[in-house]
């Protein structure tokens, strides 16, 4: 598919990389691997004559034309859905970036349920078809800068975290917001391996950051489901933060008094900070933060130039005014 | 280059031409747009792991001539070795032009901030004095200081491996394997050395190196 594809663009391919792919003249892996599911799933619901075709199915339609959030400008011009899902950084699955796409496919999303528990009134566990239907789902196209140096934009689905922490009525002793990740060591080879950090994959915010509006929780990007090694079921989005603060396929969210023991902030504290803003002037004590590589951009495009808080430095340099960033990396 | 059988093609020939084999399967992937979602940041990988390839394999050359006792492999050594230079210059240039677009400002603040870019540019530069200094001419002009300077190419190596590792987030296994290898190459120098002290205890100076 590939080398047809090439062929007939010619010679302009040599210097040049990734032409954009309409979405819709590739077959999504997620649908392919899950082909005869989907077929059973419909033929099912066909002969039922209920609607028991499932998420998956009905999402697809669903979510092509959500509303944009309000707060961001749309100007922002979206990397090709091809290359999100292909350069993921999951090591629960591997070091590498593509393999995801493929080991991620083992996992189990399905029943999924998401427990918020701690400093709160009433702990609940929600199921995640409740928490589809209860929340307003929305469009917010973000930036997504990696603290290795590369970002894209991505148009998630999704809804602010807030709302869905006011169902259990936080109490004011609650300071932090702790995330745990899933832990599924018969699908997650790295888990199973116990390599590189200590699972289940953690991260945290303070109680200020995860109720501000642009935190969301995404079950979605580009109108469809998550695909798993994008973090399905449901994910965190920061979009002021480095990547490894999103953490994906969260089963759990605790309302502390004091902050959360984040995993990369074990593994090595003076490289990944608590609050891991992006920050240009502020270098990650091996290599510098000041430009990043857009995937999407060719050959001999200048690197973009690393923004304050990614950008979004209007919306939420406030929280960060009495801090020294330097200190606080 | 082909002195010793005119009209025949010999092993180095061979050589020359497979050595050129990466860089022809790097633009067949770039052509081909096969080098994934980051296809720059590939690209300079793949030049800097062919870099530190070429860099074994010159090293690799004379542990390689005490073992067979197959003279006059300076060619070979000398070949390799230019190939390691070759690779590592299309490497500092696929990060100057292809990467950072001649953003010299940019490039200067990456280059300052970012130590693992520090033992690259010490690397080069080793690499670059020994590509200078590779001609006949220069080897009878510096005297007994080529060897001297030549033996730089072991400081390389493991600045290299710095340069690999420093830039890593996770631990991962392939520098490891590029270091394990260096020092089987360093090992075997010291090895033999003291070998040679054994044998032949201050009787003739070492001729074969």
């Amino acid at each position: 598919m590939i080398i047809n594809r090439v062929i007939g663009q010619g010679l302009a391919m040599i210097i040049k990389t990734k032409k954009h792919i309409p979405a819709s003249e590739i077959t999504d892996p997620l649908i392919f691997a899950q082909r005869r599911k989907i077929i059973k799933a419909v033929l099912a619901s066909v002969v039922a004559g209920s609607g028991i075709a499932g998420p998956l199915v009905n999402n697809q339609q669903k979510w092509k034309h959500l509303p944009k959030a309000a707060n961001f400008p749309n100007s922002l011009l979206t990397t090709p859905i091809e290359l999100v899902k292909n350069y993921t950084n999951y090591y629960e699955f591997s070091f590498d970036k593509e393999e995801p796409a493929i080991l991620a496919q083992t996992l189990r999303i399905n029943p999924w349920q998401v427990e918020i528990t701690g400093e709160v009134e009433k702990a609940a566990t929600f199921n995640l078809e409740d928490i589809l239907n209860s929340q307003n789902l929305e469009e917010h196209v973000y930036r997504f800068r990696c603290v290795e140096g590369w970002s894209m934009v991505v148009p998630w689905v999704g809804f602010p975290l807030v709302k869905l922490l006011n169902l259990v009525k936080p109490l004011s002793s609650a300071k932090f917001v702790k995330f745990t990740s899933i832990m599924q060591p018969e699908n997650m080879p790295f888990q199973r391996n116990k390599i590189m950090l200590d699972w289940p994959y953690i991260e945290g915010l303070r109680i200020d950051e995860a109720t501000h509006p642009l935190t969301i929780l995404a079950v979605g990007m580009y109108g469809n489901i998550l695909p798993k090694q994008n973090g399905a079921p449901l994910r965190l989005v920061v979009p002021w933060k480095y990547g490894f603060k999103s953490i994906k396929a969260i089963v759990k969210i605790e309302l502390l008094k004091k902050p959360p023991i984040t995993s990369w902030n074990k593994y090595a504290p003076n490289e990944y900070g608590f609050y891991a803003n992006v920050n240009p002037s502020v270098p990650h004590p091996r290599w510098s933060q000041i430009s990043e590589r857009q995937l999407g951009s060719s050959f001999f495009t200048p690197r973009r130039k690393t923004e304050l808080f990614n950008g979004y430095g209007e919306q939420v340099a406030s929280m960060y005014a009495d801090m020294d960033l330097r200190h606080f990396i | 280059m082909n002195i010793n059988s005119p009209g025949k093609i010999n092993l180095l020939d061979w050589c020359f031409v497979a050595s050129l084999m990466p860089l022809f399967w790097l633009l067949v992937n770039i052509g081909f747009d096969n080098l994934g979602a980051n296809p720059i940041q590939a690209v300079e990988i793949r030049l800097g792991d062919w870099t530190l390839r070429f860099l074994c394999i010159t090293m690799a050359i004379t542990p390689i001539q005490i073992v067979t006792k197959w003279r006059g492999m300076s060619d070979y050594r000398r070949l390799f070795g230019l190939y390691t230079f070759f690779y590592a210059t299309l490497h500092v240039l696929a990060y100057i032009l292809v990467d950072h677009a001649l953003q010299w400002r940019i490039i200067g603040v990456d280059i300052m901030q970012s130590s693992y870019i520090w033992f690259g540019v010490l690397t080069y530069a080793i690499i670059f004095l020994l590509a200078i200094t590779t001609h006949k001419s220069a080897k009878k002009g510096m005297g007994k200081y080529w060897k001297k300077l030549h033996r730089l190419i072991y400081l390389a190596s493991i600045t290299a491996i710095m340069h690999y590792f420093w830039q890593l987030k996770g631990n991962q296994i392939q520098p490891f394997l590029y270091l394990l290898l260096i020092l089987i190459l360093l090992a075997f120098r010291i090895i033999d050395k003291r070998r040679d002290r054994q044998l032949y205890p201050a009787v003739i100076p070492d001729s074969r190196r």
